[in-house]
C-alpha cells in the first residue's frame, strides 16, 4: 500500500535537498565580504527605521477566515469527484442533486460575501 | 436522498426553514430594507415550520438513511424552538434599533440557529448531534457580539466562543470514544451494545465526556462561568434566545442519544448527574439573590433551572424525559416573557437594566407589570402557572426514581428562589418609581410577550393532556 | 526494517522534535512555523495508517489555511509588543497533569488493544474506512443529512465572519 507514495516520498525529500543545497551552496560558493551597511535591512536605500515586525491591517484576517471556509468546501468536493461515477452509476442523479444543493448554499454565502463588499480593499 | 413522498413530508421543517434560510439571504443581498422585511419573513418560516411539527406529532419516522427522526418529541421540541424562535423575532422588530444592531443578518443567523436545534432534537446519529450543535453554537457566537460597537457585547462573544469551543472539544472527545468502544455512532447500535458495554471504561468515559460538554450548553453549575456575562452583555433578546433555545436544544441532544441508556433500572451516572443537579440549584438561586442586574439576575435563575432539568435525567425512567419535555415547553415560553419585557423596558445603550428601574412599574405601565408578575410566579414555580407543573413532573419522577432527597433539595431551592422572582413583584407593585425613564411603545414586542403569557398559561391550564401526549411517545 | 517501519520512524521522530521545539520557542512565529511542521508530519503518519483522506485534509485545512489564520492572528497582535504577559502560577503543573492524563489513556487504549480485543477486531474494515473512496460512499450516501447541514454551517460562519468583520455602523 505505501509503495504508492514512494514517488510522493521522493518528491518531498527532493524539495528538502534541494532546498538546503540552494541555501548553503551561496553560503559555501560565494565570496563573503560583509560590511555594516550590506547587513542592513534593504529599505529603498533609506534608514531602516523601526521594527520589521509591524502589525498587519485586520482586512487580512477576514480573507483568511473567508479562505478557510471555501478550503472546507474544496474537500468536501475532493471524495464525492473521485467516488461521483461509480455512485452515479449506483444510485442516480440524487448524488449528483446532493452536492448541487451544498454548493448552492455556499455559493450563495460567497455571493452574499461579494454583494457586501467582503472582498473589498477599501 | 429521499425516497419516498413520505420521507419528504417528514422533513418538510427543515426544508422549509433552509429554503426559508437561502430566500433571507438573497433578500439581505439585493433589498435595501431588508431589516424591515426580514423579522416578519422570518415569523413567517418559523410559524409554518413550527406548526407543520406539530400537526405531524403523531406521524412517526426514521428517515434519510437513519439519520434523522420525526414525530414525537422531536417534533415537539421542533414547535418548541421555531416558537420561541419566531417570539424572539418579534420581540427584535423594535428592539434591535435601540440595541443599535439594525441589520438583516440578525434573521437570517436566527434561522441558522435554528436548523441546528432541529438537527440535534430530531438525530439518530452523533454526526448528526454534533453538526447541529456546531451550526447552533457559530450563529450563536455571532449572535452574541452582533455589536461591534459595544465592548460587552464583544466580551460576550469572546467568552461564548472561547467556553463554547471548549464544551464541543469535550463532546467531539466523548463522541470519539464511544465510537471507538461501540464501533459506530448510530445511536440505536450505541444503546443496543450497552448492556455489553456498561463496564467498559472508554464508553463510559466517553458518555462522561459527551455529557460535560452538554453540561456547559446546558449552563449547569461548574460549567456555568460564561452565563452571566454572556446574557449580559448581548442583546436581551437574543440572551432570551440563548436561555431557552440554546438550552432546550442542548437537552433535546441528550434526550435524542441519551434517554434509552438511562431507561434501565439503575444507571451509572446518577450520580455525576444528581451532584451538578444540586450544585447548579442551590448556586443559581442563591446568587440570584444578590444580583442587582436583571439579565444577570435571570442568568442565574436559568442556570437554577437547568439544576431542576438534570432532575429528570438523573432520574433516568420515563416519568423524568417527559417532565423535562414539559418544562423545557413552559420554560421557554415564561423565560422568553420575562426576557422580552426586559427589552422592552431597556432604554437606549442597556439603561434601565438594573433592578430599582422596575420599582413603581405597576403606575407607569399596569399592562407590562402585570404580564411581568405572572411570568415571574411562573418562573418560581407558583400554582397555577405552567412553572409550577414543569417543577411538578419532574420532582414526581424523582422520587419514582427512588432519589427522594433530590426532589427535596428542589423543593428547597425552588423555595429560596421564590425570594428573587416575587421581590420584583414587590418592586413593581409597592415601591415608587426613582427614575422618570418613560417605556417606547412597541406593538410587536407587546404581541410577543402576550402570546407568550397565554400559551403560559395554556400550559398551566392543561398540563395533562400536554404530560400524557408526551408520555404517549415515550411508550 | 520495512520501508513502512522507517517512515513510521522519521514521521515520529520529526513530530516529537518539532513538537517540544514548538512549545519551546520565545518567538511566536517560530513556535507557529514548528507547528506546520509537526501536521506535516503528522499528515504522514496518517497516511502510514492508510487513513489518506484525513492525510490530505491535514495537508490543506490544518498545514495550510489554519495556520495561515494562525500566522495572520500572531502578525495582527504582535504578542511580543504586548507586555501585559502575566505568568499563571500553577500553569505548568496543570499542563503536565493534563499531559499525563491523555498519556496515560492513550498507554490504556493501546495496551489493551492487544490482537484479539474488541478494539481492533475488524482491523481490515477499519483500514479500509480511511481511503477516500470509502469516505466518498458514506458521505454521499449514508450521510446526506449531516453533509447538508454542514453547507450551512459554513454558511453561518460566511455570514457571521463578514456582519462582524465589515459591517459598517451608522
Amino acid at each position: 500500500m505505501i509503495e504508492q507514495y514512494i514517488p510522493v516520498f521522493l518528491v518531498i525529500a527532493f524539495a528538502i535537498v534541494f532546498a538546503v543545497l540552494v541555501v548553503f551552496s551561496s553560503k559555501l560558493l560565494g565570496p563573503q565580504r560583509p560590511t555594516p551597511e550590506k547587513l542592513s535591512t534593504y529599505e529603498s536605500g533609506m534608514k531602516p527605521v523601526g521594527s520589521t515586525h509591524e502589525r498587519v491591517s485586520v482586512k487580512y484576517y477576514l480573507v483568511a477566515m473567508l479562505f478557510i471556509i471555501f478550503d472546507l468546501e474544496v474537500i468536501f468536493v475532493y471524495p464525492w469527484a473521485v467516488k461521483f461515477r461509480i455512485l452515479y452509476n449506483e444510485i442516480g442523479t440524487s448524488v449528483f442533486v446532493s452536492m448541487l444543493i451544498f454548493l448552492i448554499v455556499l455559493e450563495l454565502g460567497y455571493l452574499y460575501v461579494y454583494k457586501k463588499g467582503g472582498f473589498k480593499w477599501e | 436522498m429521499l425516497y419516498s413522498i413520505e420521507e419528504f413530508y417528514s422533513i418538510l421543517p427543515f426544508i422549509i426553514l433552509s429554503t426559508g434560510i437561502l430566500i433571507s439571504v438573497l433578500i439581505e443581498m439585493y433589498s435595501s430594507k431588508s431589516e424591515k422585511i426580514l423579522p416578519w419573513f422570518s415569523i413567517i418560516i418559523f410559524s409554518a415550520a413550527g406548526f407543520y411539527s406539530l400537526l405531524t406529532v403523531n406521524s412517526m419516522s426514521v428517515i434519510m438513511q437513519g439519520m434523522l427522526q420525526t414525530g414525537g418529541i422531536p417534533n415537539i421540541f421542533h414547535f418548541v424552538f421555531n416558537f420561541g424562535a419566531a417570539i424572539t423575532c418579534l420581540l427584535s422588530v423594535d428592539y434591535i434599533k435601540k440595541y443599535g444592531a439594525f441589520f438583516g443578518e440578525y434573521y437570517i443567523l436566527i434561522q441558522i440557529s435554528v436548523l441546528g436545534m432541529m438537527c440535534m432534537a430530531g438525530a439518530k446519529d452523533l454526526f448528526m448531534i454534533f453538526i447541529g450543535l456546531e451550526v447552533m453554537s457559530v450563529s450563536f457566537y455571532a449572535l452574541a457580539g452582533m455589536n461591534r460597537k459595544r465592548l460587552n457585547a464583544n466580551e460576550a462573544s469572546l467568552k461564548y466562543f472561547l467556553l463554547g469551543a471548549f464544551a464541543t472539544g469535550f463532546v467531539v472527545y466523548g463522541i470519539a470514544l464511544i465510537y471507538g468502544a461501540a464501533h459506530s455512532t448510530s445511536i440505536d447500535v450505541i444503546t443496543a451494545s450497552f448492556p455489553a458495554m456498561s463496564g467498559n471504561v472508554i464508553f463510559l468515559a466517553g458518555v462522561l465526556l459527551f455529557l460535560i460538554g452538554f453540561s456547559f450548553k446546558i449552563a449547569a453549575f461548574p460549567f456555568h462561568m460564561w452565563v452571566p456575562d454572556v446574557y449580559q452583555g448581548s442583546a436581551t433578546t437574543i440572551a432570551g434566545l440563548f436561555s431557552t433555545g440554546g438550552k432546550a436544544a442542548a437537552f433535546s441532544a441528550i434526550i435524542a442519544s441519551l434517554a434509552p441508556l438511562f431507561a434501565g433500572s439503575v444507571h451509572v451516572f446518577m450520580p455525576y448527574l444528581a451532584v451538578i443537579s444540586v450544585l447548579s440549584m442551590l448556586f443559581g438561586s442563591i446568587v440570584a439573590i444578590s444580583q442587582n442586574n436583571i439579565k444577570r439576575m435571570l442568568a442565574y435563575s436559568s442556570i437554577a433551572h437547568a439544576g431542576y432539568m438534570i432532575i429528570g435525567l438523573a432520574a433516568g425512567n420515563h416519568a423524568g424525559i417527559a417532565g423535562i419535555v414539559f418544562y423545557l415547553t413552559a420554560y421557554t415560553f415564561m423565560n422568553l416573557g420575562a426576557f422580552g419585557i426586559v427589552s422592552l423596558i431597556e432604554g437606549n445603550g442597556e439603561t434601565n437594566l438594573d433592578l430599582n428601574s422596575y420599582a413603581g412599574l405597576s403606575e407607569k405601565n399596569p399592562m407590562l407589570a402585570l404580564l411581568l408578575s405572572v411570568f415571574m410566579f411562573a418562573l418560581a414555580g407558583l400554582p397555577p402557572f405552567a412553572g409550577f407543573f414543569g417543577k411538578y413532573y419532574v420532582f414526581i419522577s424523582a422520587v419514582k426514581g427512588n432519589i427522594t432527597w433530590l426532589a427535596i433539595v428542589g423543593v428547597i431551592s425552588s423555595a429560596i428562589s421564590v425570594y428573587f422572582y416575587i421581590r420584583i413583584v414587590v418592586l413593581m407593585y409597592f415601591r415608587d418609581s426613582q427614575s422618570g425613564f418613560t417605556i417606547k411603545n412597541s406593538s410587536a414586542g407587546m404581541l410577543a410577550v402576550i402570546i407568550s403569557f397565554m400559551l403560559v398559561i395554556l400550559l398551566g391550564i392543561i398540563p395533562g393532556s400536554v404530560i400524557n401526549l408526551i408520555s404517549s411517545f415515550l411508550n | 526494517m520495512s520501508l513502512e517501519l522507517f517512515l513510521f520512524l522519521v514521521f515520529a521522530a520529526v513530530a516529537a522534535v518539532s513538537g517540544i521545539l514548538m512549545i519551546t520557542r520565545s518567538e511566536v512565529v517560530m513556535a507557529a512555523l514548528f507547528l506546520i511542521l509537526n501536521l506535516a508530519s503528522l499528515a504522514g503518519l496518517y497516511l502510514l495508517l492508510n487513513a489518506q483522506f484525513i492525510a490530505v485534509v491535514q495537508v490543506i485545512v490544518y498545514a495550510g489555511a489554519i495556520m495561515v489564520l494562525f500566522l495572520f492572528v500572531i502578525m495582527l497582535l504582535r504578542p511580543e509588543h504586548e507586555k501585559i504577559v502575566t505568568k499563571i502560577s500553577g500553569i505548568r503543573t496543570f499542563a503536565f497533569i493534563i499531559a499525563a492524563l491523555v498519556f496515560v489513556q492513550l498507554a490504556y487504549v493501546i495496551l489493551k488493544s492487544h490482537p484479539g480485543s474488541a478494539l481492533n477486531s475488524d482491523v481490515t474494515a477499519s483500514v479500509n474506512a480511511g481511503t477516500v473512496e470509502s469516505i466518498g460512499t458514506e458521505l454521499y450516501t449514508n450521510y446526506i443529512l449531516p453533509f447538508e447541514a454542514a453547507g450551512f454551517l459554513l454558511l453561518a460562519a460566511t455570514i457571521g465572519a463578514v456582519v462582524l468583520a465589515k459591517r459598517k455602523f451608522e
